[in-house]
């Protein structure tokens, strides 16, 4: 049930990541500048935890959704569900416990400069 | 003369918080909490027939054979889609009101009974019952081994009490979907080797058969016959890409 409900939320979200994404890359055919001033603002912290957020999201949906191809394809899917949903929160925490560091050190020290 | 008296069995009280709804006189359910005198033996049920009998005659709720066998009493007990008559009250946490409602996603008639008219439209849907043109060998019976009818043993558990289909957040939402109690009837013919028909496959491929599925394992863990719905609904969707059954 919960994995489902953060699949759901965290796909619902990258669904309106891709929209705005999409309009802003189509403002490159508007004008360069008025591409380089939006991409611009996109240049904070608040967006900086934004994307670390994103990244969140898109990777447990992508973890996720390798689990639930393995319930409807693997024999044993079904079986191991809970322990492959385990699994998932585990990659998924690791990846993120490389990511948001570097991540922030980034995000930070460019606010910096 | 004195005849030993059995020690006295202990007995607890507990509340249980009901959510009542009298279609001639209230416009919203609403939640009413009795208290009951109650043995450890006590089912939820019994805790049900004591109210109806001794408190309030007019709350409404189904039972019939009060074993677990005829599904007529799946409800929401502490959140959870269970029968009342195999869910012992001491099991559940006494400390705090039990909450007991309908199961969700069918038409509410009156305090713990729903329609159950949607649920048994998509069961026959999927035509329960053995289709066969074949004449049988020998003209008398259809052999099947050991293997083969172990193939489909855990779906012919199903005592159609809708506990899973009611639990189904899919289900919620689209009162379309077939649901899981409809799949696991379709499954107990689709992978039965007697069975010669590919009707049930050509059904459930529809949009919304058993691809409405979203692997909640809700309905696995809502079955009071233990029945691995999930994997159920998984194998048909197999069988369904690959165009055949047993
Ligand atoms: S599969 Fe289980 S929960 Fe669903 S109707 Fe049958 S017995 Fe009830
Ligand atoms: S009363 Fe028959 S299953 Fe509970």
């Amino acid at each position: 049930m919960w994995s489902w409900v953060l699949h759901r939320i965290t796909g619902v979200a990258i669904y309106f990541f891709l929209l705005v994404h999409l309009l802003d890359t189509a403002l490159i055919r508007v004008s360069p500048e008025a591409y380089n001033a939006v991409i611009g603002t996109y240049k904070n912290p608040i967006m900086g935890i934004g994307e670390l957020g994103l990244v969140g999201a898109i990777l447990f949906h992508a973890l996720n959704g390798l689990r639930i191809i393995l319930i409807d394809f693997w024999q044993l899917g079904t079986k191991y569900h809970r322990a492959m949903f385990y699994v998932v929160i585990g990659v998924w925490l690791v990846l993120m416990i490389g990511f948001t560091p570097r991540h922030l050190i980034n995000v930070f020290s460019e606010g910096a400069v | 003369m004195s005849i030993a008296t059995p020690s006295a069995v202990e007995t607890f009280t507990v509340t249980l918080i009901i959510r009542r709804f009298d279609p001639e006189i209230d416009t919203e359910p609403r939640w009413q909490d009795f208290d009951v005198e109650m043995l450890p033996t006590d089912r939820v049920l019994d805790a049900l027939h004591k109210i109806k009998w001794e408190q309030d005659g007019s709350l409404t709720f189904r039972r019939s054979c009060a074993h677990g066998i005829c599904g007529s009493d799946a409800m929401r007990i502490n959140g959870r889609n269970r029968l009342a008559c195999k869910t012992l009250i001491k099991d559940l946490d006494i400390t705090q009101p039990i909450y007991v409602e309908a199961i969700k996603g069918l038409p509410l008639e009156k305090d713990l009974v729903v329609d159950m008219e949607p649920f048994f439209q998509s069961y026959r849907e999927v035509q329960p019952f053995l289709i066969a043109n074949s004449k049988p060998k020998e003209g008398k019976e259809r052999a099947q081994s050991p293997e083969q009818r172990a193939r489909y043993d855990d779906t012919t558990k199903c005592i159609l009490c809708a506990a899973c289909t009611s639990s189904c957040p899919v289900f919620w939402t689209d009162g379309q979907y077939f649901g899981p109690a409809a799949i696991v009837n379709a499954h107990r013919f689709i992978f039965d080797s007697r069975d010669e028909s590919n009707v049930r496959l050509d059904v459930l491929a529809d949009r919304e058969g058993v691809w409405r599925c979203r692997t909640t394992f809700n309905c696995s863990e809502a079955c009071p016959r233990g029945i691995q719905v999930t994997q159920a609904i998984a194998e048909v969707k197999q069988a369904i890409l690959r165009g055949r059954g047993a």
